[in-house]
């Protein structure tokens, strides 16, 4: 099972992503848990100075921009 | 097995395709004041001279004039960001010394990637690795008030002075503020827990960006910030144009003229609690500027509302004590409003 996180404390473009990124798990059928992190402690814990953060199985994989949607899906499948 | 030459193919059509539309953009700019001649005199046949034909004329001939600076301008910029994370930013910024960290700061504001939703993350990131607090503020005031978007509409708008004017203040604010923040010695008034975060760092790969991939970022910048600005932009122009010799001449100069002194506190008074995109507040600006509003007492509007927003400082709030938030809005403003009296005595 994939562990995805959307880190971002509510700005558009994290609301776009975590839309975006829930989406791509269903119609992708990957079998994935979907966390939004909000506190900003922890946010920050994972190194990334742009939200949103996508996190993957704990490893940052993008921040600051909004990946495209075959970009996702590889980070998703490669797990 | 096919795969590199494919790519490489790729790559060349890429920068080919780029060759061609930076070709057909100096074409169009150079010649759109004769294609705008053309369309309102030849085709449309308005009379020349009549009010209605100039205000048509105004707008026809700013439109893809603005857009189209705006669009190479926000390319150039996307590529030029591709080489400034926030994280090599911290890097060159950590550990130094007031005043050179300052100016440093500010410049690096212009060109590092920032939203002010991720005003607070950079905060904590930055604070963590040990960039002093005064450089830190430097460039989290220069950071949204020198923008690439503000530039490109003052320079389209009003002129390459106006917009070096604008960006050389507000560097000069930036870097000013932050060394007198960084001098008050307010560190007691961060927020406790802020010292004690533990930061994550992450490994940053920027260098390995291909030049293509940098392309790529130019792209995408294009279309992010072209797709939003756009309808403030026609608007800001269509304001423009409709008062054109409609609205009498001197309308504000009685109240924001250069005669008024105290305009430009009021105007920024006014500006720092409402919060606008560099682009939505040029309607605004070109109004004011076209009616006998000194330049000073615009730009000290325009830079509040920019640099100094509502919004920014409640986010601030979770991190800094309201000591400091006043300090940073006072020192911000009384920093714009020296800026204001400057240009009112110059021009």
């Amino acid at each position: 099972m994939v562990s995805v996180k959307i880190l971002g404390t509510g700005c558009k473009k994290c609301q776009t992503l975590e839309a975006k990124v829930r989406e791509l798990v269903s119609s992708n059928s990957v079998d994935a848990v979907v966390e939004k992190v909000t506190d900003i402690q922890e946010i920050v814990g994972y190194g990334i100075m742009m939200t949103p953060g996508l996190v993957i199985n704990e490893q940052v994989k993008s921040y600051g921009i909004i990946p495209k949607d075959e970009q996702i899906i590889n980070w998703l499948k490669e797990n | 097995m096919n795969y590199m030459p494919n790519k490489l193919n790729v790559e060349k059509s890429k920068l080919l395709i780029l060759l061609l539309l930076l070709t057909l953009w100096f074409v169009l700019y150079l010649n759109l004041e004769n294609l705008t001649n053309f369309l309102v005199y030849e085709i449309v046949n308005l009379s020349k001279s009549a009010h209605l034909t100039d205000a048509v004329w105004f707008f026809i001939f700013e439109v893809p004039k603005v857009l189209l600076l705006l669009i190479l301008i926000v390319f150039g910029v996307g590529i030029i960001r591709s080489y400034f994370s926030p994280e090599r930013t911290r890097k060159i910024l950590g550990g130094k010394k007031l005043f050179a960290g300052n100016v440093l700061a500010s410049l690096l504001g212009i060109v590092t990637p920032f939203c002010s939703c991720s005003a607070i993350p950079l905060f904590l990131g930055f604070v963590e690795s040990g960039v002093p607090l005064g450089v830190t503020f430097s460039f989290l005031i220069a950071a949204p008030m020198i923008n690439e978007v503000a530039l490109v509409l003052l320079f389209g708008l009003f002129g390459w002075k106006t917009a070096l004017l604008y960006m050389s203040t507000g560097l000069f604010i930036a870097m000013i503020s932050g060394y007198i923040i960084g001098r008050l010695k307010l560190e007691r008034y961060v927020e406790p827990w802020v010292y004690k975060v533990k930061a994550g760092h992450l490994e940053m790969d920027e260098d390995k960006i291909t030049f293509p991939g940098r392309i790529n970022a130019g792209v995408d910048a294009v279309k992010d910030i072209v797709s939003k600005v756009w309808i403030y932009i026609v608007i800001g122009i269509a304001v423009g144009a409709g008062i054109h010799g409609y609205v009498p001449e001197n309308f504000m100069a009685g109240l924001m003229g250069k005669s008024a002194w105290w305009s430009v506190p009021i105007a920024v008074m006014l500006g720092v609690p409402m919060y606008s995109n560099a682009a939505g507040i040029i309607p605004i600006v070109q109004a004011l500027l076209e009616k006998g509003a000194s330049l000073g007492t615009v730009l000290a509007f325009m830079m509040s509302v920019i640099g100094l927003s509502l919004p920014e400082t409640i986010i601030l709030k979770k991190v800094l004590k309201l000591q400091l938030i006043f300090v940073f809005v006072g020192v911000v403003a009384v920093g714009i409003i020296i800026v204001g009296y400057l240009f009112n005595l110059i021009y």
